[in-house]
C-alpha cells in the first residue's frame, strides 16, 4: 500500500520540538516510515493467543482462593470431575505427585503452581479445570469444594517484620523478611549528612499498580502424544527464557519444546514471568492429549499476575544552604507479596533502584532496601519500570521538589544548578553506575523553553491572586534511565546471561530475513529492525522480513523488557548486518577482480575506489555469492551472518518533562492542561515509533499519578480487581502531548541508540505529582492524587492510599 | 436456543446457550477474531462492534440479543474499493501499536465520522472515551481520526 503523498513530510529533525506530521513512505534505513505490522491489525487480522484455535482444543479455568491467607483443609473435585463436559481437574496434590506443585521464580525463590498447604493471597491458584468449552470450565469451578481454615493475613508491609506478625512462608522461614540489600557508601553518606547545612526528608509511597496490557495473559499448550513435543503459543515477552523454564520445571527436554509468541497485545512487563496458569495448561494437555487454552480474564490479570512497585520509601537529601545537593540517603521497605517472583536481573534484589541519585552530581549516596513477604500477589517488576528505575526516579524527583519547597527555591533553577554537566560524562555515580552520555542542561533548557516556563509562573501567580477556586500548578521532572541489560557477566535472568542475538540471511536475489531473539508487544520491531538492516545494507526495509517470537526460528536471547530490544538485539542486528557487509566485500572483490581494500562502501553497493561507475550492489553481490563464481581461498559462499551481542554497559537515556495542571480546590479534581516532554534516547531509528512510545508512557504517568491503585482491605481483599475499580487513563484525561528531542548518541552502542520504551513511564509520574502539589502548595501527598486525595491533602490530612483502612 | 443474525452482510444461524456473549459468538463460533475481549465490565471497549449501526460493547451483549440484528465488525470495514479511510489513517498517523484496541477504535471512529464529518479534537476524544488504549497515549488516535475526516472531506 502506498501512503498518500500529501501529509507525507517528515517532522523536523535535530534538537527542538518534534513535528506532528503523519509519516511518509519508507526511507532506505533510519527515518519515518509506515509500520509493516499495521496492515494486518487495521483489518482485524492480528493473531493474538486467544485467537488461536487448534483442532480438538480444550479450555482451562483456574479456581482461585477467596482468602488472602488460609490453610487448605481439603479439596474435593469429584463433582467437578463428573460434569459432562469436564475432561480433567488438576489440584495441587496431583501436581505434587509429579513434582510440579512448586516452581522456581526468577528471583531465587519458589512459588506455588497450585496451592497444597495453604493459600497466601486472594486470587491464588488452587485448582485447574479442563473442559470442552470456556463456559463449562467456569461452571465446573463452582463444583469444586475447598475447605479453608482462615489465617490472619499480613497486609500492611510496615507490620510484616513485627515480632507477632503472621508468617507468610512458614514452610521456609521464621519471619517475613525476603532480603536486606544496600548500595553506596554508608559512612561517607553519614558524614556528608552530618556536615550539611540543610537536610530535607520525606516519606513516600509508590503504590502497588498493575501494567494491565489490554490483552491479558494466555496460552495454548499442545503436547504431541507420539513425539512428546510441546508446542506453546503464549503471551511471552521472553520466548527463549520461557522454553528453558518449561524444560527445567516440567522435565521436558528443551529440544522438544517450541514456544511461539504470536502478536502480543501489550506487555509492559506483565508477560515476562511464568504463571501457574501456563503450567496447568501444559499439564492439562499432557493429561488429556489435546491442546489446552487458558486465557485470563481481567480480574485474574489484576489480582494475580505481576503487580508493580509497592515501595515504601524514606528519602533524605542533604544540601548546602544555597541548594547544592551533597548527599542522598534512602530506606526502602519493598512489599514483594507472597512469593519473591520479581522478574529482574537476579543479582539485583532491588532491581536498578540504586540509580536513585538520578540526573544530579551527588557526591555521596546510600540506600538500604528490605524486601518483605505479605499476603498479596507476587510480582514486583513490571509496568515499564526498567527494573525499579521508576521508583528511583520518582523518589529523587520528589525529593528535589521537597528540597526546593523547603529552601524556597524554584524547582527548575534548583535542578539546573545540580544537573550533571556534559563534561562529566562518562559519569560514575555514587552507587557505581557509569552513565554513558547526555547533555542534561540542554535537555532541560529546551523543555522549559517549549513550555514557556517563565510565562507559566507569571500566569500561576495571577491565578493564585485571583483566588477563583482553581489553582494552577507546574511540575518538572528530569530523569535518567538505565536500560539495555546486561552485560551478561553481571546481569542474568534465572541464570541466563542478558545477551541477545540476531541471524541475518541474505537471499540470492538480495532480499533478507532477520531472526531476532527479542519479541515485540507493540513496539514495532518488524519495522524498526528491518530499518536497521536497511540502513546498514542499503536495501529497502520492505525487502527485510523480521522473524521473532518463535524459538524454532530465532536464536536464543533474553527477550523484550527493560527497554532492551534496541540496545541489545538491535545492536546484534547491526553487528550482524556489518558482518554481512564485510562478507559482501570479499565476494565483490572477486566479482570485480580487485583487492577488497580497493572497494568503498556506498550505501547499498561497493564501488571501486577511483573508478566511478564500477561496482556491485548488495543484490548483485548476493546473487554472485550464491552462484558458481569462483571465490578466493577461504571465502565461504553466501552472505549470512549472526551475532550474539553482549552489551558492554547499559544505555542511559534521559529526559526533561514539564506538566501543567489545573486543580479545582472545591472538588480536588485535577486536569492536566499541558505536558511537554523532551527525550534524549540517542539516535532515533524511526522517530515516529519513538514518539509513539513516549506518548504511551506519558499516559502511564497520568494514570499512576492520578488514578491507578491496587489497594487492600484489612482482610486482604483486593480492591482493584476490575477496570471499574482499577482506573486507567482514557483520552479524556490525557492532553495533547508536546514532544521535543535532544540527541546525544550512546558512545558504546553500534549506532548510538538508547532504549526508549519505558522512559516516559519512568519520568512522567513525578512531573504530574510535582505539578499537583505545586498547585495546592502541599509539600507531599502520595499517589494516586485522586480528587479525594487532593481534597484531603488540601485539608492538611493526606490519606494513606495503599490500604482501605487508615 | 437458535439465533440468526447478520454479520458483515452475511446471515448466520447458530444453536447457542442463552448466556453466550456476543463477543464469544463472534470470536469462537464465527471465527471473527478481530473483535477482542479485554475486561468483561464494559470499561476497556476492546469488544466494540456495531449492532444495527450503533456501537455496542459485545462483552456485555448476549448473542441472543443480536438475533435478527445486523452486526458489523472490523472485518466488515474494508470495502471492495480498498481500506476504509479510518483504516488507512490509523496506519499513516501511527494510531496503533500493539493493535489490540485498534478494531474497536476503528469501529468507533467510523461511527463518529458517519455522524460528525468534521469533528473537533474534543469531539474525537469524547467519542473514544469509552475505549482504553495502553500504548498510544491517544495522541495519534486523535490525529488518525482527524486525518481520516480530512481525507473524506477532501474526497467528497
Amino acid at each position: 500500500m502506498t501512503p498518500p503523498a500529501d501529509d507525507a513530510a517528515p517532522g523536523p529533525v535535530g534538537p527542538g520540538p518534534v513535528g506532528p506530521g503523519p509519516v511518509g513512505p519508507g526511507p532506505v534505513g533510519h527515518g519515518r516510515m509506515l509500520r509493516k505490522e499495521d496492515a494486518r491489525f487495521v483489518r482485524g487480522l492480528g493473531r493474538f493467543v486467544d485467537d488461536i484455535r487448534l483442532p480438538g482444543m480444550l479450555h482451562g479455568a483456574v479456581l482461585r482462593s477467596p482468602y488472602a491467607h488460609a490453610r487448605i483443609v481439603s479439596v474435593d473435585v469429584s463433582a467437578a470431575e463428573s460434569h459432562p463436559l469436564v475432561r480433567a481437574v488438576i489440584t495441587g496434590e496431583l501436581l505434587a505427585e509429579r513434582g510440579l506443585a512448586w516452581m522456581p521464580t526468577l528471583s531465587h525463590d519458589v512459588a506455588a503452581v497450585l496451592a497444597t498447604d495453604k493459600v497466601r493471597y486472594q486470587g491464588q491458584e488452587v485448582a485447574f479445570v479442563v473442559a470442552e468449552n470456556r463456559y463449562a470450565a467456569r461452571d465446573a469451578l463452582c463444583l469444586i469444594d475447598v475447605e479453608y481454615e482462615p489465617l490472619e493475613p499480613v497486609i500492611d508491609a510496615r507490620r510484616a517484620l513485627d515480632g507477632d506478625a503472621p508468617l507468610v512462608r512458614d514452610e521456609l522461614q521464621r519471619d517475613n523478611r525476603v532480603f536486606d540489600w544496600e548500595s553506596g557508601d554508608a559512612a561517607a553518606t553519614e558524614a556528608a549528612f552530618a556536615a550539611a547545612a540543610h537536610v530535607s526528608a520525606c516519606d513516600l509511597l509508590y503504590p502497588r499498580v498493575h501494567p494491565s496490557p489490554l490483552e491479558t495473559c494466555g496460552i495454548v499448550a499442545s503436547v504431541d502424544r507420539v513425539s512428546g513435543r510441546l508446542t506453546v503459543h503464549a503471551t511471552t515477552q521472553a520466548p527463549h527464557a520461557h522454553r528453558a523454564l518449561y524444560s527445567t520445571i516440567a522435565g521436558i527436554p528443551e529440544h522438544r519444546i517450541r514456544i511461539i509468541a504470536p502478536d502480543i497485545g501489550g506487555g509492559f512487563g506483565n508477560k515476562v514471568g511464568m504463571y501457574p496458569g501456563y503450567l496447568c495448561a501444559v499439564v492439562g494437555s499432557i493429561l488429556t492429549g489435546a491442546p489446552v487454552k487458558w486465557t485470563e480474564d481481567r480480574s485474574e490479570n489484576l489480582m494475580s499476575t505481576s503487580f508493580a512497585r509497592d515501595y515504601h520509601m524514606r528519602g533524605e537529601i542533604a544540601s548546602t544552604s544555597d541548594g547544592r545537593i551533597l548527599a542522598l540517603r534512602v530506606r526502602v521497605l519493598a512489599d514483594h507479596g507472597a512469593f519473591n517472583g520479581t522478574a529482574q536481573p537476579s543479582k539485583f534484589p532491588a532491581g536498578f533502584f540504586h540509580i536513585f541519585t538520578g540526573s544530579y552530581a551527588v557526591p555521596a549516596a546510600h540506600c538500604h532496601v528490605t524486601g518483605v513477604y505479605t499476603n498479596k500477589a507476587p510480582g514486583g517488576v513490571a509496568y515499564a519500570c526498567s527494573f525499579r528505575v521508576t521508583e528511583a526516579s520518582y523518589l529523587v524527583e520528589r525529593l528535589v521538589d521537597v528540597l526546593a519547597h523547603d529552601l524556597g527555591r524554584d524547582p527548575a533553577a534548583l535542578r539546573m544548578q545540580n544537573l550533571l554537566r556534559p563534561e562529566d560524562f562518562p559519569y560514575r555515580c555514587a552507587t557505581g553506575w557509569e552513565y554513558d552520555s547526555g547533555d542534561y542542561p540542554r535537555t532541560l533548557a529546551l523543555a522549559l523553553e517549549m513550555a514557556g516556563y517563565d510565562e507559566l509562573r507569571r500566569e500561576q501567580a495571577a491565578v493564585r491572586a485571583a483566588d477563583t477556586g482553581s489553582r494552577m500548578g507546574i511540575g518538572i521532572s528530569f530523569f535518567t534511565e538505565a536500560v539495555g541489560a546486561g552485560p551478561r557477566a553481571t546481569m542474568d535472568i534465572a541464570g541466563f546471561g542478558m545477551a541477545d542475538a540476531a541471524e541475518l540471511r541474505i537471499h540470492p536475489t538480495g532480499s533478507a530475513m532477520l531472526a531476532v531473539s527479542c519479541m515485540s508487544q507493540g513496539q514495532g520491531h518488524e519495522t524498526t529492525f528491518a530499518q536497521m538492516v536497511a540502513e546498514e545494507l542499503g536495501i529497502p526495509p520492505d525487502l527485510v522480513d523480521v522473524v521473532q517470537g518463535d524459538t524454532d526460528r530465532t536464536p536464543f536471547g533474553l527477550g523484550t523488557y527493560g527497554s532492551r530490544s534496541t540496545p541489545v538485539a538491535g545492536a546484534a542486528t547491526v553487528v550482524a548486518a556489518r558482518r554481512v557487509r564485510e562478507r559482501a566485500r570479499t565476494v565483490a572483490a572477486a566479482m570485480l577482480e580487485v583487492a577488497p581494500g580497493d572497494l568503498e562502501w556506498e550505501k547499498g553497493r561497493f564501488g571501486v575506489r577511483g573508478v566511478p561507475g564500477v561496482g556491485a550492489t548488495i543484490a548483485e553481490i548476493a546473487l554472485a555469492a550464491h552462484s558458481d563464481l569462483e571465490l578466493p581461498e577461504g571465502v565461504e559462499g553466501q552472505l549470512d551472518a549472526t551475532c550474539v551481542y553482549n552489551p558492554p554497559n547499559l544505555t542511559f537515556p534521559c529526559g526533561a518533562y514539564v506538566c501543567v495542571v489545573d486543580v479545582d480546590t472545591g472538588t480536588g479534581q485535577v486536569v492536566v492542561r499541558r505536558f511537554v516532554a523532551v527525550d534524549d534516547c540517542g539516535v532515533r531509528i524511526n522517530p515516529t515509533i519513538v514518539e509513539g512510545q513516549v506518548h504511551g508512557g506519558l499516559a502511564d504517568g497520568i494514570g499512576m499519578a492520578l488514578m491507578e491503585l491496587i489497594a487492600f482491605d484489612r482482610c486482604g481483599n483486593h480492591l482493584g480487581a476490575s477496570f471499574m475499580d482499577y482506573l486507567l487513563p482514557t483520552a479524556m484525561e490525557c492532553p495533547s502531548w508536546e514532544l521535543g528531542e535532544t540527541v546525544t548518541p550512546s558512545p558504546h552502542h553500534p549506532i548510538g541508540a538508547k532504549g526508549i520504551g519505558e522512559c516516559a513511564t519512568v519520568g512522567s509520574p513525578a512531573a504530574v505529582v510535582n505539578a499537583v502539589l505545586d498547585a495546592i502548595g502541599v509539600r507531599h501527598a502520595d499517589m494516586p492524587l485522586t480528587p479525594a486525595q487532593v481534597w484531603r491533602a488540601l485539608q492538611g490530612t493526606p490519606m494513606r492510599n495503599d490500604l482501605a483502612v487508615l | 436456543m437458535e439465533v440468526t443474525l447478520t454479520v458483515n452482510g452475511r446471515e448466520h444461524t447458530r444453536e447457542i446457550e442463552p448466556r453466550l456473549l456476543l463477543v464469544h459468538l463472534l470470536r469462537d463460533e464465527l471465527g471473527l477474531t478481530g473483535t477482542h475481549w479485554g475486561c468483561d465490565t464494559s470499561n476497556c471497549g476492546a469488544c466494540v462492534v456495531w449492532m444495527d449501526e450503533v456501537p455496542v460493547k459485545s462483552c456485555t451483549v448476549l448473542a441472543a440479543m443480536a438475533g435478527g440484528r445486523r452486526v458489523r465488525t472490523v472485518e466488515g470495514l474494508e470495502r471492495p474499493s480498498g481500506l476504509d479511510p479510518v483504516q488507512t489513517s490509523f496506519m499513516i498517523c501511527h494510531g496503533l501499536q500493539c493493535g489490540f484496541c485498534t478494531p474497536a477504535m476503528l469501529m468507533t471512529a467510523r461511527w463518529l465520522l458517519d455522524h460528525v464529518p468534521d469533528p473537533s479534537d474534543a469531539e474525537i476524544r469524547d467519542a473514544v472515551s469509552g475505549l482504553t488504549c495502553r500504548c498510544t497515549g491517544y495522541e495519534n488516535i486523535v490525529r488518525s481520526i482527524r486525518h481520516a475526516a480530512a481525507t473524506e472531506r477532501g474526497a467528497s
